[in-house]
């Protein structure tokens, strides 16, 4: 059964002349523990449906299937225990005044466990943070370290399906490695689905295994990696894309 | 090759309760009519050597250098009041985002006619005419109404252009680009380059292009220098780049994902306290 099935999807802003059409009849599926990687330009409509899966974006017509649940207007509470989002900007998702203790701590009660202590204990390690950083607070921590954290957070509720909004484009090169290692560790040991939004198409050909290629809020293209690899992209958008990043 | 800029072991300190805070430290090179890329992560000091140059560090921020000479004069030993007249005239500085360096409340049309007059005594109607030439010259459309637009009707490539201009228009000898691209699209990034280099190119200017992209870098300019906690650790040119020996720049062209190498795990950069401890290379030519 797949893990995710977008089926004519279309999201917009605004109302009578100032709608804007950000996402137009998008279909596609994710299976169990598959990666999938959404690519494309600003604008391009990418990041809007993710934020439409996880209910960020009110209006929007169409058919999402979450786990064999079809998502309406209200969620039910399981539909969050499902489906995570990690964000672009490490430096805005996390409150500022709330120490890593409290942001894992909350999630938690948030979603009815009650062994708080020792899993925040056990996150802190899954994401190779380690006991020192439980009571430190955003501005004592780099970005990298932000970015577990905001990943631990994710991973608090056991979801089934992460959604990654550009989780390493404000990172160094550097800590980018080392948080896309960490990530495929992840999906290997807890059995994740991934979507994954970016604008860089080498970090997708890394992490994912099929990709959509988008552009003006559309679908064009739909690809295996090893289509991508051999340079085989057939819209010509797909290949200016591939041409502008090698 | 002649020599436009010629630094000699500049430092910049930040005094702080912890004690002083080095973020360059001793950091030497020239640069002639040539565009010299430095490349760096957060934190290793690449745009604070940019800011140093045009004397932007303000209190309690220390520079300190032997020299820091442009064709002769020492930009060192000037007053602010003398800097003034370097500034924009003859060292120019496009910074990352567009949207903060333009005026949210004044036309684009008004910004680059100021920038323009600043410099030169001449008519409005004059400026005019420059500041639609220029903007004709970084290949953007439909200039009349972009001059009468406000900034935030354009997109970030197109602000990056305007940016661009306004800082050709005095025709400096120097153009320092601050992470010019990094807030742009793959696609738009390419066009943005080619303007910038068309523009370098005939006008025989000397460009600083300061980035953490590694590949761009390596694709886009002559000399690379290489910074590491507020030092040079390595000099190349830039299309032999792929041969560079030190461990940090082996380390940071490793754990980029490539398309063509597929692998499993990224290579992870360890770092080694020695690189911050070996003295800076120079750059000087």
């Amino acid at each position: 059964m797949s893990m995710l099935e977008i089926e004519k999807l279309n999201v917009w802003f605004g109302h009578g002349r100032d709608r804007v059409d950000a996402v137009k009849d998008a279909s596609f599926t994710v299976a169990r523990g598959e990666s999938f990687g959404l690519v494309g330009e600003s604008g391009s409509g990418k990041s809007t449906i993710l934020r439409a899966i996880s209910g960020l974006a009110p209006l929007w017509s169409g058919r999402m299937v979450v786990d064999g649940l079809a998502l309406g207007k209200v969620r039910p509470k399981t539909f969050y225990k499902t489906v995570q989002m990690v964000f672009q900007d490490p430096y805005a998702s996390l409150h500022p005044r709330h120490s890593v203790d409290q942001v894992l701590g909350e999630t938690l009660q948030l979603h009815g466990f009650k062994d708080i202590d020792a899993r925040v204990v056990k996150l802190l390690d899954d994401v190779g943070l380690g006991q020192k950083f439980r009571f430190r607070y955003p501005h004592q921590l780099s970005g990298g370290q932000r970015q577990r954290v905001a990943i631990a957070r994710a991973l608090a509720p056991q979801p089934a399906l992460l959604l990654l909004d550009e989780p390493t484009s404000a990172l160094d090169v550097s800590v980018q490695a080392e948080i896309l290692n960490l990530l495929v560790d992840l999906r290997r040991e807890h059995a994740l689905t991934y979507v994954m939004v970016s604008h860089d198409l080498s970090v997708v050909g890394h992490m994912c295994e099929r990709l959509a290629v988008m552009k003006g809020g559309e679908i064009v293209e739909v690809m295996g990696v090893d289509t991508l690899r051999r340079m085989e992209a057939k819209h010509p958008y797909s290949q200016s894309l591939l041409a502008a990043s090698v | 090759m002649e020599t436009l800029l010629d630094v000699e072991d500049l430092w910049v300190k930040f005094p702080s309760r912890q004690g002083v805070f080095d973020a360059v430290r001793g950091v030497s090179f020239t640069l002639g009519r040539e565009r010299l890329g430095i490349v760096g992560e957060s934190g290793s000091g690449k745009s604070m050597t940019g800011r140093a140059i045009l004397r932007l560090i303000r209190s309690p921020g220390i520079v300190e250098a032997t020299q820091i000479s442009l064709g002769g004069d020492d930009l060192m030993k000037k007053t602010e009041k003398e800097m003034r007249a370097v500034r924009g005239k003859r060292i120019s500085m496009v910074m990352q985002d567009p949207k903060f360096s333009l005026n949210p409340v004044m036309t684009i049309g008004a910004q680059i006619i100021e920038a323009y007059r600043q410099h030169n005594k001449v008519s409005h109607a004059d400026a005019y005419a420059k500041a639609l030439e220029m903007l004709e010259a970084v290949s953007i459309r439909d200039a009349e109404r972009v001059m009468r637009a406000y900034p935030h009707e354009m997109s970030g490539g197109m602000g990056q252009r305007i940016m661009i201009a306004m800082m050709l228009i005095p025709n400096p000898e120097i153009l320092i680009a601050d992470e010019p691209t990094s807030a742009l699209d793959v696609s738009v990034q390419r066009q943005v380059l080619d303007i910038m280099d068309k523009l370098v190119k005939d006008r025989g200017m000397g460009l600083i292009f300061i980035s953490h992209d590694l590949n761009l870098v390596a694709d886009f300019c002559d000399r690379v220098l290489i910074m590491y906690a507020g030092r040079i650790v390595e000099i190349c040119k830039a299309d032999k780049l792929n041969e560079a020996k030190h461990p940090y720049t082996r380390g940071l062209l490793n754990s980029l994902p490539r398309l063509d190498a597929p692998r499993d795990h990224l290579e992870v950069l360890k770092r080694d306290p020695a690189w911050s401890e070996a003295p800076s290379v120079s750059g000087r030519v």
